[in-house]
């Protein structure tokens, strides 16, 4: 029994890698293959991996998790700016502050719980993008956004000699380029390395204790559980991983706005977790990239897309379909996003892996007697 | 030799104006059973919350073998070797009974915090072991994998106790272990107790129960209104003209 | 002293609309025990209930504009001038109280269809579910919005006879020269007005009676046989007009966009927390003594000194209230805890 399920953690685990890895082709056919949309998929993939570790395993909602990305975005561009264009360094410093972040505001939302906590967490994050807007833009370049400059000092590549060209440096990890699929591969590794922890995580005792928080927290306490520190590192994990995804994405593209900390942004990881399913481990991910992915497909259509492919309709019908249509597409797009959300909570608050084991139940489900099945459809 | 591993000394408490436990001087000896008994209102779920530090004494203090207990929060309490088991079930109702009496048993391995990965749940054959143990003791091994939350409300009872048991508890402290359960399921459970008293466990149990009392307590006090009324071996105190006033008396079932 | 007075009186206007907003947040909390994350986009449906409003009001026709003479010219004339001439003229700038008498029906018909269609079914479930499901209402409502009316700043005009500045300096006796626009004052009596008859209704009416015992034991009165549901039900359509007349009034200070409501959402929740979780009263004073801070926190003198803090003094003091006394100003402990 045991050797079994930990065998079938080994298959996830190689699984998970090979469908990562071949992304590029198998998402190619549903027009996602490229190397801009890969990038975030795995960006965000890692972002809610992180978020399910406090929100599904322990159950506590953070509406300010953004805040984390946010310093893990600043945190990369400044080290491009003063360290290296490497972005080992970059990415370092990056989990290593959103941990601290994370931690300073973790330390005191944590003693409280429910709604309490989410408005604290709330409350933190905004006071983070309210201040990245006004007085620290020296740190963060206001709603310019930080960028990186030919001429930033870059102690680190000065001292390996490497002098800034005529061009503006870019990112790069040892010579290997961070655009295009080099830099979906290098967010994809280390999508692989954040879901392997996550796994661990869960499959732990640390693990089954996060779970029994989410549970009946006082009962962990009577059971001799300290809960208080076993949240606060729950929430600087998922705040880590979240500096790792700001981090990557200033390293797909170096530069980094106060608007990745908004509370939009916190809701977004939210929705992605809850749409994929919260508390599992794949469901997050998925999430992160139907919403990611239907954001692309909807937000590109316009009415001209819209009139072909309503052209086999009679002129009128054609019309009324595109502007119907059109509501919920290009700018509409967060429309659609709201009803399905909407949808999802009322019907399958489990998200879609809920869907996925609804769906196996069904299937394998052994034809019913005749008998029980006329007491069900009786009572 | 009779060691005295909790010494409840000289605790005050009172809600309002209301005095809920008044001048409550206890001794458990080790190895023993020790049963409160009293009339409804007479403090005894406020003495048991007062040991678990659940509640604070307004004067007095709880020692439990030698380190005082009172003040102190309740994991602290649980990992010194002091385990309460609750009268309503506080269980993990979406986790599996398995899963229910192994958090208890990481706790009494592991302390009350440590982060380790390197060990999988799967790997962890002795806490799985050990609380299967527990599970088979009060008889819910064909739930093992069930949902906690799908239990009859006795098994979610049994499932309690295991919680606590698996954690070889220095003291158990039982709040009425067999209220509400059918005639069939408190013999069961007495039997069980029994069994664990011979390997040496302190209980401490509130009981109503006199069937219950009879048959465990090696010891029994009597609370009234807040105050120790009388103390003795269970035929002393069902002797005892005051006792059988308060509370025998009183009842008149 | 001046500035100290102004920065009073620019704080009670914006404590009023948070007061009004979290009045209702409180009201549905309390009642319905739902935490409604969709209680801001009354706020800005209610605002553009004016825009609506207003845009009705001016529908334009082309026409011949008479005072150009040396080529055809042609100007827009809404239809209410060319039809009623200076009457018209009226009508069109007083649009935004006439679309008061329309704002109270409609939003007490989206407060029944939100309550009946949507958030009855979530009485039941858990704290997490209620305020993602209205959450994602929220956005439902306001992409809407955003489709119809663009994603702009609209202005709205107040009447002209109060569109300018009293001259509160000699009424306070500080000399002239002090001036305050004469809606934020009104928007400060209305909110007041408003408030007032809430708490009215609520203190000395039956139904209100019944409200307030419901809100404390909801069990208990349901065992007197009386039907509370139904009345819980109104009391989330009068929730829904107290936040949408607070944004309709509000368009003059602050021209409505689609997503107003978020940000009063935020600020309103900030603010029911501090002032304590199902406390009416607490709601209100919260609501202004955090508007007031904000106020006060925004003036030079004080930026100077704490640099930033106009742009987090409400979350700081927030954070403050929840670490120190979690229960809030005037809340009862244990509400929401676990």
């Amino acid at each position: 029994m045991e050797r079994t399920s930990a065998s079938r953690d080994l298959i996830l685990m190689v699984v998970f890698t090979a469908a990562v890895l071949s992304m590029p082709i198998w998402l190619a056919p549903i027009g996602a293959g490229y190397p801009d949309l890969l990038q975030k998929f795995a960006i965000f993939g890692i972002f809610a991996i992180g978020f399910n570790i406090l929100f599904g395993l322990t159950g506590y909602l953070s509406f300010g998790h953004a805040a984390f990305l946010g310093v893990g975005s600043y945190t990369a561009v400044w080290t491009f700016k003063l360290v290296s264009m490497n972005i080992l360094p970059a990415i370092i410093f990056s989990i290593i502050l959103a941990g601290l972040f994370a931690l300073a505001i973790g330390y005191v939302s944590l003693r409280r719980t429910g709604i309490y906590f989410s408005i604290l967490t709330l409350a933190f994050a905004q006071m983070a993008y309210n201040l990245a807007y006004s007085v620290l833009t020296p740190i963060t370049n206001g709603e310019t956004g930080l960028r990186v400059l030919r001429d930033d000092p870059r102690i680190l590549d000065r001292v390996l000699g490497i002098e800034p060209g005529d061009v503006l440096p870019t990112p790069e990890l040892f010579g290997l380029r961070t655009i295009g699929y080099e830099g979906f591969y290098i967010c994809a590794v280390f999508l692989i390395i954040a879901f392997f922890i996550a796994l661990k995580i869960t499959r732990s005792p640390f693990g089954l204790a996060l779970r029994g928080i989410k549970s009946n927290q006082s009962r962990m306490n009577y059971a001799g559980f300290n809960t208080r520190p076993y949240t606060l590192a729950a929430f600087v994990i998922s705040g880590m991983f979240a500096g790792l995804a700001g981090a990557l994405m200033a390293v797909t593209d170096p530069l980094a706005g106060a608007e990745r900390m908004q509370w939009t942004a916190s809701g977004e990881i939210v929705l992605m977790t809850i749409l994929g399913g919260a508390g599992t481990l794949i469901g997050p991910i998925l999430g992160a990239g139907i919403i990611k992915y239907s954001e692309n497909i909807f937000s590109a259509f316009n009415e001209q897309n819209l009139h072909q492919a309503f052209s086999f309709l009679p002129d009128p019908v054609q019309d009324a379909a595109v502007s119907i249509a059109s509501m919920f597409v290009g700018e509409g797009w967060h429309l659609t996003l709201g009803i399905i959300f909407m949808l999802i909570v009322i019907f399958l608050p489990g998200g879609v892996m809920e869907g996925f084991g609804r769906i196996v139940k069904w299937t394998r489900k052994p034809p019913a007697p005749r008998a029980t099945q006329e007491v069900r459809t009786a009572g | 030799m009779d060691n005295v591993v909790l010494h409840v000394d000289d605790v005050f408490k009172s809600f309002g104006g209301l005095h809920a436990l008044s001048d409550i001087d206890l001794q458990v000896t080790e190895g023993r059973t020790h049963a409160i008994i009293g009339p409804n209102g007479a403090g005894k779920s406020t003495l048991l919350n007062v040991c678990v530090g659940r509640l604070r004494p307004d004067s007095g203090a709880v020692v439990f073998d030698g380190q005082i207990l009172t003040g102190r929060p309740p994991h602290e309490i649980n990992q010194l070797g002091v385990v309460r088991v609750f009268q309503t079930p506080e269980i993990f109702p979406d986790l599996s009974v398995l899963d229910n009496v192994v958090i208890p048993a990481i706790a009494k391995r592991d302390g009350a915090f440590a982060i380790d990965l390197r060990q999988s749940m799967y790997s962890e054959r002795s806490l799985t072991e050990k609380a299967m143990v527990a599970i088979e003791d009060v008889g819910l091994q064909d739930h093992a994998h069930q949902e906690a939350a799908s239990l009859s409300r006795g098994d979610k009872r049994r499932l309690e106790l295991a919680m606590g048991l698996v954690q070889d508890p220095r003291l158990l402290l039982l709040d009425e272990p067999t209220a509400g359960m059918s005639r069939l399921d408190t013999n069961r459970t007495i039997d069980l107790l029994q069994k664990f008293k011979e390997r040496g466990m302190t209980k401490v149990i509130i009981e109503h129960d006199m069937h219950v009392v009879f048959s465990l307590a090696d010891k029994v006090t009597v609370l009234a209104q807040g105050r120790i009324i009388a103390e003795g071996t269970p035929d002393e105190v069902r002797g005892d003209p005051a006792v059988q006033e308060a509370y025998l008396g009183g009842v008149h079932e | 002293m001046d500035a100290l007075v102004l920065q009073l009186l620019n704080g009670l206007d914006k404590g009023g609309a948070y007061a009004l907003i979290a009045l209702g947040l409180t009201l549905v909390f309390g009642t319905l025990g739902v935490v409604n994350f969709a209680h801001g986009a009354l706020f800005m449906l209610g605002a553009f209930c004016a825009v609506a409003v207003q845009q009705l009001l001016t529908l334009s026709a082309q026409v011949k504009d008479p005072s150009v003479t040396f080529f055809e010219a042609f100007k827009e004339v809404p239809y209410l001038e060319i039809w009623f001439g200076d009457a018209g003229t009226a009508i069109i700038a007083w649009s935004l109280p006439l679309s008061i008498l329309i704002a109270i029906p409609v939003m007490l018909l989206i407060g029944w269809a939100m309550e009946r269609g949507l958030i009855r079914f979530f009485y039941k479930r858990s704290h997490a579910e209620q305020i993602l499901v209205t959450f994602g209402l929220a956005i439902v409502l306001q992409e809407i919005i955003r489709i119809w009316f663009g994603a702009n700043p609209i202005p709205v005009a107040a009447p002209p006879i109060v569109s300018g500045s009293a001259d509160i300096g000699d009424w306070l006796g500080l000399g002239p020269g002090v001036v305050y626009p004469w809606w934020r004052l009104i928007y400060f009596l209305f909110s007041a007005i408003i408030l007032a008859a809430v708490f009215g209704f609520l203190q000395f009416t039956t139904y209100g009676m019944v409200v307030r015992a419901g809100m404390r034991d909801r069990d208990t009165v349901g065992l007197l046989g009386i039907n509370i549901q139904r009345r819980f039900t109104a009391v989330f359509g009068i929730a829904a007009v107290v936040a949408g007349l607070a944004g309709l009034m509000y368009t003059p200070i602050v021209p409505p966009n689609y997503s107003i409501g978020m940000d009063f959402l935020v600020l309103s929740f900030v603010v029911v927390v501090v002032g304590g979780m199902g406390s009416l009263g607490g709601a209100v004073v919260a609501g202004f003594l955090l508007g007031i801070l904000q106020s006060f926190a925004s003036m030079n003198e004080v930026k100077a000194i704490f640099p930033g803090i106009d742009q987090i003094i409400i979350y700081l003091v927030a954070v403050i209230i929840l670490l120190v006394r979690p229960r809030g100003l005037m809340g009862r402990a244990g509400v929401m805890e676990s």
